[in-house]
């Protein structure tokens, strides 16, 4: 009982003289606001472009690839083949057919507006079971666009970072011009970030004849996967890799998620670095300027333990303090922020949405506790350490 | 305990030395000292006499070299830094020269400081930090906070929490050596009563002969030695 109060009443006696202190306390707060804040931000991005690549994955949605390609832009699949794949077991059926479509993804370059050069742009042609498949899919204004027309919808995220792509207007395209009928939202996903057409009419205009490069189906359950894949790998005439959604878009998405997340780890650890100096130096200060009332809390019977206590209480609560603040800045400043960045795997532009979640918030605040304890431990050990009868003699 | 029994405090050949870089201090050489159960010692000598390291010493803030160090019968200079720290909660009184007050607690709470060592409940320690102020004589200003003081005022407030646990041994370092006159008076007088009326051990250092007198005995500390008469 005596050591926790002994503990106690240290650490909130040094709390409670931490307004004489005020003006270094709140610069380690800030400092270390900074860090987190920088933390949170640059994850923020790797969180969104992560959850905009993976959210639409659904685990009852395949996507079929020639085998040996590790995404669309490599991949080719004949027309032959793409109806063996859509009349494969497992594959979910409504009254016009299997729900599936075979697409043809092509890059296309647009002015982005904000800046006004151009960028990689998706241009998807998909048969009409893609909204049926994907699921997700809302057209927002307009309409779909009609088989077999040079009609396109925009995803909503496309239409926000690239100039002119408004519902009426339309887009060049080498020799041919496609009007924009509607404009569709995919739930934040990633087909907002792409423009649709039919595959029908992307076909020619390409030169692709009856060439696809990918089917998506929807299977009849998430469990029927294995069926579906079975089915198509054993199938001879087939040289395929299947695929569920939901992977193919983790796997899309990891070398971009990576370098994001480890340049904002880089860069918040060096911060991280200079604000754990700042801390120390700030309990450094405390401690020479409480040395005579640590020597005195001693003198009267306070063991070491408590003051070594008191010291990291006070060090992990600043940082807490400035880790919440930096966190809440952070939230308030990128969560939702609407940016667009290339996806190295399709070459192309992703457009996503900055994701504060509250696991990121709390790798957060546990960094800049880390940054607490590591700032607090030294000046702590030195406050215990220095002799009493020094302590009680400095001015 | 009175004067005429065991010594409360016995010094037995001890030496103090502190290394200076590559030099030795000898502070205090084989030095000998006993100081009676209720006696009112005042400790006196030029500066740099090693008055302050002979009552660290007493107090259990520092550790001889060498002898031997027995307050109360405990031999302190035997003791672990957890058992001293415990054992001047339980037996120790502190006066300093510069009060020594926390800043960011009231009167109340820094009379109560030692108090948190003892197990009290809240209420057993109220009922003590009040008795203390009764003796000092300050019971109408417990809830201000030092800067509101006066130096008087504050060295008051220093030994309510020096007194408060009822320690066996009261050490004062140059109590008045921050007061005017008329308020180191008043805290000498009111030392003198903790000692005569409450038959409190005092040791207290002092540079001043007005200080020692009060005392019922002054011993002389010079190059590290004692003795019952000043040195020329």
């Amino acid at each position: 009982m005596t050591t926790l109060t002994q503990l106690f009443s240290v650490a909130w006696y040094n709390l409670r003289s931490l307004p004489e202190r005020k003006a270094a306390a709140l610069t380690a707060a800030v400092g270390i606001a900074g860090v987190v804040g920088v933390l949170v931000g640059v994850l923020a991005i790797a969180e969104g472009f992560r959850r905009a690549m993976t959210v639409s994955g659904s685990p009852d949605v395949a996507v079929v690839l020639r085998s040996g390609s590790d995404s669309e832009m490599t991949s080719g699949l004949e027309r032959d083949a793409t109806r063996t794949i859509s009349d494969a077991p497992g594959v979910a059926r409504n009254a016009a057919g299997p729900l599936s479509s075979a697409e043809l993804f092509v890059i296309i370059n647009l002015p982005k507006r904000s800046t006004g050069t151009d960028a990689n742009v998706p241009l998807r042609g998909v048969e009409q079971g893609a909204f049926d498949v994907r699921g997700n899919i809302r057209i927002e204004a307009g309409r779909r666009f009609a088989t077999g027309r040079n009609e396109v919808i925009v995803g909503a995220g496309a239409a926000r970072a690239f100039a002119g792509l408004d519902v009426g207007k339309t887009i060049k395209v080498g020799q041919n011009e496609w009007q924009i009928v509607g404009i569709f939202s995919a739930n934040g996903g990633l087909a907002e970030s792409e423009i649709w057409t039919d595959t029908a009419v992307l076909q020619p205009a390409y030169h692709r004849n009856n060439s696809c490069q990918s089917v998506y189906v929807r299977l009849t359950s998430a469990a029927a996967f294995q069926e579906f894949k079975d089915a198509l790998t054993t199938d001879p005439t087939l040289n395929v890799k299947v695929l569920r959604l939901s992977d193919f878009y983790e796997e899309q998405s990891t070398a971009v998620t990576k370098f994001i997340t480890t340049i904002g780890v880089f860069i918040a650890t060096l911060m991280g670095l200079g604000a754990l100096f700042g801390a120390l130096n700030t309990m450094y200060s405390a401690v020479a300027c409480r040395s005579r009332e640590i020597a005195t809390l001693r003198a009267l019977g306070f063991g070491a333990g408590p003051v070594v206590f008191s010291v990291l209480v006070e060090s992990v609560l600043l940082s807490i303090a400035g880790g919440g603040l930096g966190a809440a800045a952070a939230y308030l400043l990128f969560d939702g922020y609407r940016a667009s960045t290339i996806n190295w795997q399709s070459f192309s532009q992703v457009t996503f949405a900055f994701q504060v979640t509250p696991i990121l918030l709390g790798k957060a605040i546990a960094f800049a506790t880390l940054i607490g304890i590591g700032g607090g431990l030294f000046p702590a050990l030195r406050a215990a350490r220095q002799p009493i009868a020094t302590g009680l003699r400095e001015s | 305990m009175n004067a005429s029994s065991q010594p409360l405090v016995s010094i037995h050949n001890v030496t103090r030395t502190f290394t200076r870089g590559a030099e030795n201090v000898h502070v205090l050489t084989g030095l000998e000292l006993a100081v009676a159960d209720g006696e009112f010692l005042a400790l006196m000598g030029p500066s740099g006499s090693g008055k302050s390291t002979l009552l660290n010493l007493i107090g259990g803030l520092d550790r001889p070299t060498a002898g031997s160090l027995a307050i109360g019968g405990d031999r302190v200079d035997q003791l672990s830094d957890r058992q001293l720290a415990a054992w001047r909660a339980r037996h120790i009184g502190f006066v300093f020269q510069f009060y020594n007050l926390l800043p960011a607690l009231n009167a109340e709470r820094n009379v109560e400081l030692p108090l948190l060592l003892t197990g009290l409940n809240k209420a057993e320690r109220r009922r003590h930090v009040a008795a203390a102020f009764e003796a000092v004589g300050l019971t109408h200003r417990a809830k201000h906070f030092p800067r509101t003081l006066s130096g008087g005022e504050q060295q008051r407030v220093g030994i309510a929490r020096a007194i408060v646990t009822d320690p066996t041994l009261l050490l004062c370092d140059e109590p008045t050596g921050d007061l005017d006159r008329k308020s180191g008076d008043e805290i000498l007088t009111l030392l003198q009563s903790l000692n005569r009326d409450h038959g409190k051990t005092i040791i207290m250092v002092t540079h001043d002969p007005h200080a020692s007198a009060r005392a019922s005995r002054t011993v002389y500390l010079d190059k590290g030695q004692l003795s019952n008469t000043p040195t020329a």
